[in-house]
C-alpha cells in the first residue's frame, strides 16, 4: 500500500473509533441509567437499611482499633453492600445494566484497537514515530487515557462506571483532532528529526494520558465526597466506588505519572542541550512544564500534610492537570518560542 | 517530604508563642520555614513566580522582543522593567522563592534522615498481641510444630528481602526502608542540581555568531556576535578551535499542502582543533553539534546574504560584501541594511528585502512565494545622510537608522542586475546570492553534574513513590486440641494496598501448609 493509501486509512480509523465509542458512550450512560431507575423506594430502603448495619460494624472495628491501620475495608463493604441492594431490588433491570455495561466496555477496547491501528498507519504513511504534530499528540493521548482506562478496569471492575465519563473527554479530543488540528500526514521538520521526539514526546503523551483520567477520577471524586458529606444518594453515586477509593486511584495514577513526567522533563532537557545548547531555556513550554511539575509536587505534599490531604489536594491536582492542558492548547496557541511546532494551520 | 503524616519530623502546627528576643524569633521563624504547609506555600509561590517570565519576553531568551515591548509600551514598559518582569528568572524574587523552598527542604531532610539512619538500625517492631485486628489478616490451623512454622516463614520472608525477627512462637518482619532512601535522596539530589546550575550558571559560557559561506569562525571573543559568561568564567581561556563554513544545504519540501517546510539543514564545517592542527570536514546538523572539547557548536539557524558590490562614480570598488539579511517569515522574506560610510562623496546606505523566490506584484509589491532561493529579488532603497555609526550607540546591523538620512529611490533587482546610483554616489551591483548559517557555541561546566543529579532525583523519586514501606507479623500458638493455629497479618506504612496478596503469598510458602484451605476471617 502506497502512503497516501495508509493515510487515508489511518483516518477512516479515527472516524471508526469516535462512531464506536460514541456507542460505548451510551452504552455506559444506559448502564448507569438502569437498574436503579425502577423500584427505587425498595432499592432505597434496603439500601438504607443496610447501610445502618454496616455502619454499627464499622463503628465496631474503629473501637477495636487497628492504630494507623487502612480501614478501607468498611467503606468497600457499604458499597458493595449498596450494589447488592440495588441487584436484589431490581434483578431484570441490573441484568440489563450489566449487559450494557459488557457491551460498553468491549466496544471501548474496540475502540482502542482502532486507535492503535490508526497510530500504526499514520506512523506508516509518515514512515517515523506518529507524534510529531498537535493532531497526532491529541489522537495519541486520547489513545492513552483509553489504554489506561482498559487496563485499569481490569484490575478494578468497579471503575467501569466511569466510563461514560473517560468517553467524553476522549471524543472531544478526537474531534478537536480532526477537525482543528489536523495536518496531512509527512515528514518533520528538521528539529523533531531525533531519536529524542521518540523518548521525549512519547513520555509526554502518556502523561498526558494518565493525567487526564487522574483529573476525571479527581472529580468523581469530588462529586462522591460532596453527597457523601451531604448524605445524598443518586443513581451516579450508588455505582461509584466510596470516596476514598476513588481518591486512592487518583493519587495512585498521579503517583504513577509524576516520576514520568519528571522523566519527560528530563529527556526534553537532554534533547535541548543537544539541539539548542541549553538544557533550559526558559521557552514558554517549558516554563508551563515546570508550573505543571511544581503544582503536582504541591500535589503530593499536600496528601501528607495535615488539613491538606483530600479535597484540597484534589483541587491542586485538578490546577496541575489544568497547567498541563494549558501547556498543550494555549502555550501552542498564543505563545511563540522554541516548541512551536505544533503544526497548527494558522501558523 | 512526599512520605505520609505518620513518617513526618515536622512539628505540629500548633507552635507555641515565641519567647521575645531574636534566638526565640530565629527559632520560630525555622520551624515555620521548616513546616510543611510552609514547603507547599512555596511551592505555589514558585508556580505562580514562574508564570511571568511566559507571558512577557525575556531578555535571556529574547533581547530584541524586550526592546521592542519596551517601545511600545512606554508606561507600562519601564515598571514591570522594575519588577525585573523581562528577567523573571533571575530576579531577586525569584531566588527568594527558590532558595527559601531549599532552606525549606534541607530543615525537612536533615531530621528525616537522621530519623531514617535510627530506622535503619533498628529491629522490626515486636508482634501485636492480636493480630485478627488487622484489616490484612489471615488466620489456619495445622498440625506442624510453632517453631517449625516460625522458621519456615523466616525463610520465606528473609529470601524476599524482608528484615525478620523471630522469638519462639512470633516473627516480626518490616520492608521498604528503601521508600524513605529514596524520598531522601530525591531532596537531597534537588539540592545538588541546584549546585550544578550554580556552576554552569558561573563558569559557562554561551555565545552566537552568523558564518557565512566561505567564512570563518575562530573562538575567541571579538569574533562572537553576542556573548555571555558567567561571572567566574574564563573568556581569555576559550579553546582555540576554527571553523571554515564550506557549504551550508537546506532542502525543503516542494509542493503539497506542507509545500515549503523544511526538512533538512546541513552545514559542512571545516574544524581546526587548535591552530596549526590539521583540518577535519564535519557535517553539523541542527540535532547532531559538533563537539570540541567541552564545548559544542550548534546549528539553530539559517538565513541568505546576497552578494553585493557597490563602486564608486569612477568604477572602483568601495565594498565588495555577503550581507546576512535576517529572515522574517517561513518564506524567508529577509530584511537587511547595506551601509557605506566611505568612499562615497557622503555617507549612504540602503534597506532591503531579499526574496529567495521572488514574485513581484504592482499592488502587493514583491512576496517570497518559497524559502529556497530558486529565483531570487532584492528590494532596496536609497537613504543618504549620516549612518549615525559615530554616536557609539550600538547600532543592528539589519537595520539602518534613518533618522538624520534622507529617503531616495527604490529598485527592484534580479542576480546581475546593476543600479546607477543618483547623485554620483557610483553604483551597486547584485551579484549572488550566498547563505549563511548561525550558531550557537556553549560550554556549561554544569551539565554533567546537572544530569547526574537528575538522574539520582528520579531514582529517588520513582523509589519513594513505588516502595511500600510494610510490616508483617506471624504468631504459632498451640490451640486447645494441641494442633496450631498460625495468624498472620500485616500493616502498609505508605498509602497502597496489595499487602493481602502479599499475606497469601507468605502462607503458600510456609513449609507448614494447611490441609484445607485456610478460612479468610474478615474482622467485622
Amino acid at each position: 500500500m502506497s502512503q497516501q493509501t495508509f493515510a487515508q486509512l489511518s483516518n477512516g480509523l479515527v472516524y471508526g473509533a469516535m462512531g464506536v465509542l460514541t456507542i460505548a458512550m451510551f452504552a455506559y450512560a444506559a448502564e448507569l441509567a438502569f437498574g436503579t431507575r425502577s423500584r427505587v423506594g425498595r432499592g432505597v430502603a434496603a439500601l438504607a437499611a443496610r447501610e445502618s448495619k454496616v455502619l454499627v460494624a464499622a463503628g465496631g472495628a474503629v473501637a477495636a482499633g487497628a492504630a494507623n491501620g487502612p480501614l478501607t475495608a468498611v467503606p468497600v463493604a457499604r458499597h458493595l453492600d449498596g450494589a447488592e441492594a440495588v441487584r436484589q431490588a431490581a434483578p431484570e433491570r441490573q441484568r440489563r445494566a450489566d449487559q450494557f455495561g459488557g457491551v460498553a466496555f468491549s466496544l471501548t477496547r474496540l475502540g482502542l484497537l482502532l486507535m492503535v491501528l490508526s497510530m500504526v498507519g499514520r506512523g506508516l504513511a509518515a514512515r517515523r514515530a506518529p507524534w510529531g504534530n498537535m493532531y497526532e499528540f491529541s489522537v495519541a493521548s486520547a489513545m492513552v487515557v483509553l489504554a489506561v482506562f482498559v487496563a485499569v478496569t481490569r484490575r478494578r471492575p468497579e471503575l467501569r462506571y466511569l466510563g461514560t465519563f473517560v468517553i467524553v473527554p476522549v471524543l472531544l479530543t478526537l474531534g478537536a483532532a480532526i477537525t482543528f488540528l489536523y495536518v496531512p500526514a509527512g515528514p518533520l521538520v528538521p528539529a523533531l528529526k531525533s531519536y529524542w521526539l521518540v523518548i521525549h514526546v512519547a513520555a509526554a503523551i502518556v502523561c498526558g494520558g494518565v493525567f487526564s483520567l487522574g483529573g476525571v477520577v479527581t472529580v468523581m471524586y469530588l462529586l462522591q465526597d460532596r453527597w457523601e458529606r451531604r448524605g445524598v444518594t443518586n443513581r451516579l453515586s450508588r455505582r461509584l466506588p466510596p470516596s476514598d477509593q476513588l481518591d486512592q486511584s487518583a493519587y495512585r495514577l498521579f503517583a504513577f505519572v509524576f516520576p514520568l513526567w519528571t522523566f519527560a522533563i528530563v529527556a526534553g532537557a537532554i534533547w535541548a542541550e543537544n539541539a539548542w545548547g541549553r538544557y533550559w531555556n526558559w521557552d514558554p513550554k517549558e516554563t508551563w512544564a515546570f508550573i505543571t511539575w511544581v503544582v503536582f509536587a504541591g500535589y503530593l505534599h499536600a496528601r501528607a500534610t495535615a488539613g491538606w490531604s483530600g479535597r484540597k489536594a484534589a483541587a491542586i491536582a485538578l490546577l496541575g492537570l489544568s497547567c498541563f492542558v494549558f501547556n498543550y492548547f494555549g502555550v501552542n496557541i498564543w505563545f511563540t518560542g522554541l516548541h512551536s511546532y505544533g503544526g497548527l494551520p494558522n501558523k | 517530604m512526599t512520605d505520609n503524616a505518620v513518617l513526618s519530623t515536622q512539628p505540629h502546627e500548633a507552635v507555641r508563642q515565641p519567647g521575645l528576643g531574636p534566638r526565640g524569633l530565629a527559632r520560630w521563624a525555622w520551624r515555620q520555614l521548616t513546616s510543611m504547609r510552609v514547603a507547599l506555600l512555596l511551592l505555589f509561590m514558585l508556580a505562580v513566580a514562574a508564570v511571568p517570565g511566559s507571558v512577557f519576553p525575556q531578555r535571556g531568551a529574547n533581547p530584541g522582543d524586550v526592546l521592542s515591548y519596551l517601545d511600545q509600551h512606554r508606561t507600562l514598559g519601564p515598571w514591570l522593567d522594575r519588577l525585573s518582569m523581562f528577567d523573571v528568572y533571575s530576579a531577586p524574587w525569584f531566588a527568594a522563592i527558590y532558595l527559601l523552598l531549599f532552606v525549606s527542604l534541607v530543615g525537612c531532610v536533615l531530621p528525616r534522615s537522621r530519623q531514617h539512619v535510627r530506622a535503619l538500625r533498628s529491629r522490626p517492631p515486636a508482634t501485636p498481641r492480636n493480630l485478627s485486628r488487622f484489616a490484612d489478616h489471615r488466620s489456619f490451623v495445622t498440625d506442624a510444630e510453632p517453631g517449625a512454622v516460625v522458621a519456615g516463614a523466616r525463610e520465606a520472608l528473609r529470601a524476599r528481602w524482608w528484615r525478620v525477627d523471630v522469638t519462639a512462637e512470633t516473627v516480626a518482619a518490616e520492608k521498604g526502608y528503601l521508600r524513605e532512601t529514596g524520598n531522601l535522596l530525591f531532596h537531597v539530589a534537588l539540592l545538588f542540581l541546584l549546585v550544578g546550575i550554580a556552576l554552569g550558571a558561573l563558569f559557562g559560557t554561551h555565545g552566537s555568531v552568523i558564518v557565512v559561506e566561505g567564512g570563518s569562525f575562530a573562538n575567541t571573543l571579538p569574533q562572537y556576535d553576542s556573548f555571555g559568561a558567567g561571572r567566574l568564567a574564563s573568556t581569555s581561556g576559550l579553546p582555540p578551535f576554527s571553523f571554515t563554513l564550506r557549504d551550508f544545504r537546506a532542502s525543503y519540501e516542494r509542493g503539497g499542502a506542507q509545500d515549503g517546510a523544511p526538512r533538512s539543514f546541513e552545514a559542512d564545517l571545516l574544524v581546526r582543533d587548535a591552530p596549526g592542527a590539521s583540518p577535519r570536514l564535519q557535517t553539523v546538523e541542527v540535532n547532531s553539534p559538533l563537539e570540541v572539547g567541552g564545548t559544542k557548536v550548534f546549528l539553530i539557524g539559517h538565513g541568505y546574504a546576497p552578494r553585493i558590490t557597490v563602486r564608486d562614480k569612477a568604477g572602483n570598488v568601495i565594498s565588495s560584501t555577503a550581507v546576512p539579511f535576517l529572515p522574517r517569515d517561513g518564506k524567508f522574506t529577509s530584511m537587511g541594511a547595506i551601509k557605506i560610510p566611505d568612499g562615497g562623496p557622503t555617507q549612504f546606505g540602503f534597506r532591503g528585502v531579499f526574496l529567495p523566490t521572488a514574485r513581484m506584484d504592482k499592488v502587493e509589491g514583491g512576496t517570497s512565494t518559497f524559502p529556497a532561493a530558486d529565483s531570487p529579488g532584492l528590494l532596496l532603497s536609497l537613504w543618504t545622510g549620516d549612518l549615525g555609526l559615530d554616536t557609539g550607540k550600538p547600532q543592528s546591523v539589519y537595520s539602518l537608522d534613518t533618522s538624520r538620512m534622507k529617503a531616495g529611490p527604490l529598485r527592484s533587482m534580479r542576480v546581475g542586475d546593476t543600479w546607477t546610483l543618483p547623485d554620483g554616489l557610483g553604483s551597486i551591483t547584485f551579484d549572488g546570492v550566498s547563505e549563511f548559517a548561525s550558531f550557537n557555541i556553549a560550554h556549561d561546566p554544569g551539565k554533567e553534574p546537572v544530569f547526574f543529579a537528575a538522574m539520582a532525583a528520579l531514582a529517588g523519586l520513582m523509589l519513594s513513590l513505588f516502595v511500600r514501606r510494610r510490616r508483617l507479623w506471624l504468631r504459632a500458638t498451640v490451640d486447645g486440641e494441641g494442633r496450631t493455629l498460625v495468624e498472620v497479618a500485616g500493616l502498609a506504612k505508605s498509602e497502597s494496598g496489595g499487602l493481602g496478596r502479599e499475606l497469601d503469598d507468605l502462607l503458600a510458602r510456609l513449609p507448614a501448609r494447611p490441609s484445607d484451605p485456610y478460612p479468610a476471617e474478615e474482622p467485622a
